[in-house]
């Protein structure tokens, strides 16, 4: 059990503290939340600051464009960044924390050479058309069909939930290519371009009033057979991968993040005197408990996958079931806090309050990261 | 920053499992039990011959509680002999000089058995208190309104005049109420200070976490320090870590092999769920109490201790929900844990100073 970092670690730390500290007060002003394009702009013009300065794909393998650096340095990365306040990956999610990594460990040489390097610069932005109206927590029910047409597929389904569909220039898409065989059998792994012809995306309102997802209907959408990542009909292997990398990493800065919120609540009730109520404060102190220790899990997790290689565990739904209810309770204290002001949109925490409500959902709800828990983690048997 | 246990520490915590399990498995367990229930199970406390001699033991009032004469003294020395007491004491004073952490997988070890005894006070005796170290002494301590152990203590480090003998809910745990008069007792507030006193960052542990305690004065025995306030949260933390740790297998086990409705009773997902949140609890809990351990903060132990009370508690009642009406016997273990993990939330303050402490910890040094 040790905690100190070692001295090459601490320089890591102090050199990336040292850049922020001079990049950040040069960056433009955030842009409105409902403007996607200057989103977009943002978040790519972040990634390029950060490719220049030789920190995009951090935990990336060297082979695949990455900086090949170990778990713990990744770690550092998140804690820094987030402490600074630096923009938070953004659009770039899906193609930093998902798709890139399946690709790089799961793509041809080729696929990794046209796909990677853009993500890293910041030039291409990835989607993730997984989910579909018939097919959200039980994935491999999914029926967008692709059949082979000479060297291209063709796609006819819809998917939805898709975040940054309206600004991804790709998708990692996952198509049935064999009807008969069973349900987890005929599924493959595609990298679909969005702007191809047949590919229609309609927004839709989140409750938190924004336009994060969309629906994405498909109508004989042509997409080369050397696109497929895996074999195929193998896609519902390379789509654990997927998920694995999507459960184990996405939410690792996050957790700074809040013990930072929870500690300005804190000092939010001392201003304006909820502090005195004592019930209040109490479950400040909890959530401190919380949080303090939900940070500890994620440097046990990645302590583990120092020992693993890199590649996270089923630990990541341990971390995800924790933390998505600590954020949720977070925000209902802020509100507390708030008083009447939590009503008002225009409160930062108000709109996070809104949109911690996803977490107990997105990237498989809590109920179905409790069956991986019990049947994966503990061994029970199976449902039927 | 590696963060897992090393192979030194792995070792060690094998070599204690084997001992415990090897000497105070669950044979060894439910026998204990028996001694302490009594005939029939009657909870009425019998007379005693007061025993007398002991360093300030006065006024135990001629009556013990229920469980006493339980204490195996025996295994308390094979404990000694192992190392169990003398674990952090320097090999200089003829301890093993091991750290906090190591001394925290020991009492998780000791929670998985429920172990009976005064082992924290026992522990931070060792050096300060002649035989505690080797197990030759069993050491007793007041704390907050409570004591543990009375009548079986050879030594009691600090003053508990006036104390009642209780019908103690966990037939191992014997308890001695102080009368309200003495209170504040020993360490109240003892966790605010260390707060109130440094900035934001390194906030040491008033004794230093690897200190080991100055030999108590000869013509009376020293109440315990700040530091051993925190050191006796942060071991029974520990304990509670290893009990919960142990409900949660246990309400694995059964429910892979309780069959009802012709499948085993872990395949419906209401007690899967059941079972899943148990063990996040034990994971939340398991990696706060580590780190604690590590850092000795104040604010790291106040969590550590919170998340594992409650993996504790919380686990055993969601064990025995497992189990059924099994499950609400006698014959089951599972309420001695829970009992246990009652007993031991009252150990050096309860969840409200924890959760206060935690909440000074959010703003200290910006008001
Ligand atoms: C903000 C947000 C962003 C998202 N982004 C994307 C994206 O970019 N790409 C993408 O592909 N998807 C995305 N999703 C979709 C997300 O993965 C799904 O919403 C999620 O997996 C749940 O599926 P569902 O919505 O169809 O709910 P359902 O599967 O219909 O579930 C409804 C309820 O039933 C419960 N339930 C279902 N099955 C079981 C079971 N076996 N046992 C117990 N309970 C069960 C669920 O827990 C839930 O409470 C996003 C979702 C959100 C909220």
């Amino acid at each position: 059990m040790d905690l100190t970092y070692t001295p090459e670690e601490e320089e890591f730390r102090a050199r990336l503290r040292a850049w922020l500290a001079g990049v950040l007060p040069a960056l433009p002003p955030k842009p409105s939340p409902d403007d996607w394009p200057a989103r977009r702009a943002y978040d790519l013009g972040w990634q390029r600051r950060l490719y220049d300065a030789g920190y995009a794909g951090l935990h990336w393998p060297v082979d695949a464009g990455g900086r090949g650096a170990t778990p713990t340095q990744h770690l550092i990365y998140l804690e820094e960044t987030e402490k600074a306040g630096a923009p938070y990956v953004g659009a770039n999610f899906v193609g930093l924390l998902h798709a890139g990594p399946t690709i790089a460990s799961e793509g041809s040489a080729e696929q990794r050479a046209r796909w990677l390097p853009p993500v890293l610069r910041g030039e291409e932005v990835w989607c993730q058309g997984f989910s579909e109206p018939g097919a959200g927590s039980d994935l491999a029910a999914l029926r967008t069909r692709a059949w082979r047409d000479g060297d291209d597929y063709v796609v006819s389904g819809s998917k939805i939930w898709t975040s940054h569909a309206e600004v991804a220039d790709w998708c990692e898409l996952l198509v049935r290519t064999d009807p008969g065989a069973r349900k987890h059998r005929g599924i493959t792994w595609l990298a679909m371009p969005m702007d191809a012809p047949g590919i229609t995306v309609r927004p839709l309102r989140t409750l938190a009033g924004s336009t994060e997802f969309a629906e994405v209907f498909l109508d004989e959408v042509r997409v080369p057979v050397a696109n497929r990542v895996g074999a195929e009909n193998d896609g519902w292997r390379v789509t654990m991968v997927t998920l694995s990398y999507e459960r184990g990493t996405a939410f690792v800065g996050e957790v700074v993040a809040c013990r930072r919120v929870l500690a300005e609540v804190a000092r939010e009730a001392r201003k304006n005197g909820r502090w005195d109520d004592v019930v209040l404060r109490r479950r400040l102190g909890r959530l401190n408990a919380e949080f303090r220790a939900l940070w500890r899990l994620t440097q046990w997790n990645v302590s583990e996958a120092q020992g693993t290689g890199g590649v996270p565990g089923v630990g990541g739904s341990v971390f995800k079931l924790g933390y998505s209810h600590a954020r949720q309770e977070l925000f209902d204290a802020a509100a507390e806090v708030l008083g009447p002001e939590a009503l008002d949109l225009g409160r930062e925490w108000t709109l996070d309050r809104l949109s911690s409500l996803s977490y107990t959902i997105a990237a498989g709800t809590s109920q179905i990261q409790r069956n991986i828990v019990a049947e994966r983690i503990l061994g029970l048997p199976r449902g039927r | 920053m590696d963060f897992r246990l090393t192979d030194d520490q792995r070792a060690l915590r094998q070599g204690i499992r084997n001992l415990l399990e090897g000497r105070f498995g669950r044979q060894a367990l439910r026998a204990a039990v028996d001694r302490a229930d009594g005939k029939g199970g009657t909870h009425g406390r019998s007379g005693t011959d007061g025993r007398s001699g002991t360093h300030g033991k006065g006024g135990t009032g001629g009556k013990r509680p229920v469980g006493a004469r339980v204490l195996d003294r025996e295994l308390w020395r094979e404990l000694g002999a192992a190392g169990f007491f003398a674990l952090r004491l320097p090999e200089a004073d003829g301890g093993v000089g091991q750290g906090l952490p190591e001394a925290v997988l020991a009492f998780e070890e000791a929670g998985r058995v429920l172990l009976p005894g005064p082992l924290i006070a026992t522990h931070l005796a060792a050096g300060a208190v002649a035989g505690a170290a080797t197990g030759e002494v069993v050491v007793t301590s007041p704390d907050g309104s409570l004591v543990e152990w009375l009548d079986e203590a050879d030594i009691v480090r600090g003053d508990v005049s006036g104390a009642e003998p209780l019908a103690s809910v966990d037939p191992l745990t014997p308890l001695h109420r102080l009368p309200a008069s003495a209170a504040p007792r020993t360490g109240s507030g003892a966790l605010r200070d260390p707060w109130a006193a440094g900035g934001p960052g390194g906030r040491p542990m008033p004794d230093g976490p690897g200190g080991h305690p100055e030999p108590d004065a000869p013509g009376g025995l020293a109440s315990p320090s700040c530091g051993d306030t925190l050191l006796t949260s942060l071991l029974t933390a520990a304990e509670q870590l290893g009990s919960a740790a142990r409900t949660c297998g246990t309400a694995v086990q059964h429910a892979r092999t309780r069959e009802q409705f012709g499948q085993p009773i872990g395949a419906f997902q209401a007690v899967q769920h059941l079972c899943a949140d148990m063990l996040v609890r034990v994971e939340v809990a398991r990696v706060a109490v580590y780190a604690a351990a590590v850092t000795a903060d104040p604010a790291d132990i106040a969590a550590a201790r919170l998340l594992a009370d409650e993996a504790a508690v919380r686990g055993a009642r969601d064990c025995l929900q497992v189990y059924g009406g099994m499950g609400f016997t006698w014959e089951s273990d599972v309420h001695l844990h829970l009992k246990r993990a009652w007993t031991r939330t009252h150990r050096a303050g309860g969840a409200t100073r924890s959760e206060e402490a935690l909440a000074d910890d959010l703003v200290a040094g910006s008001a």
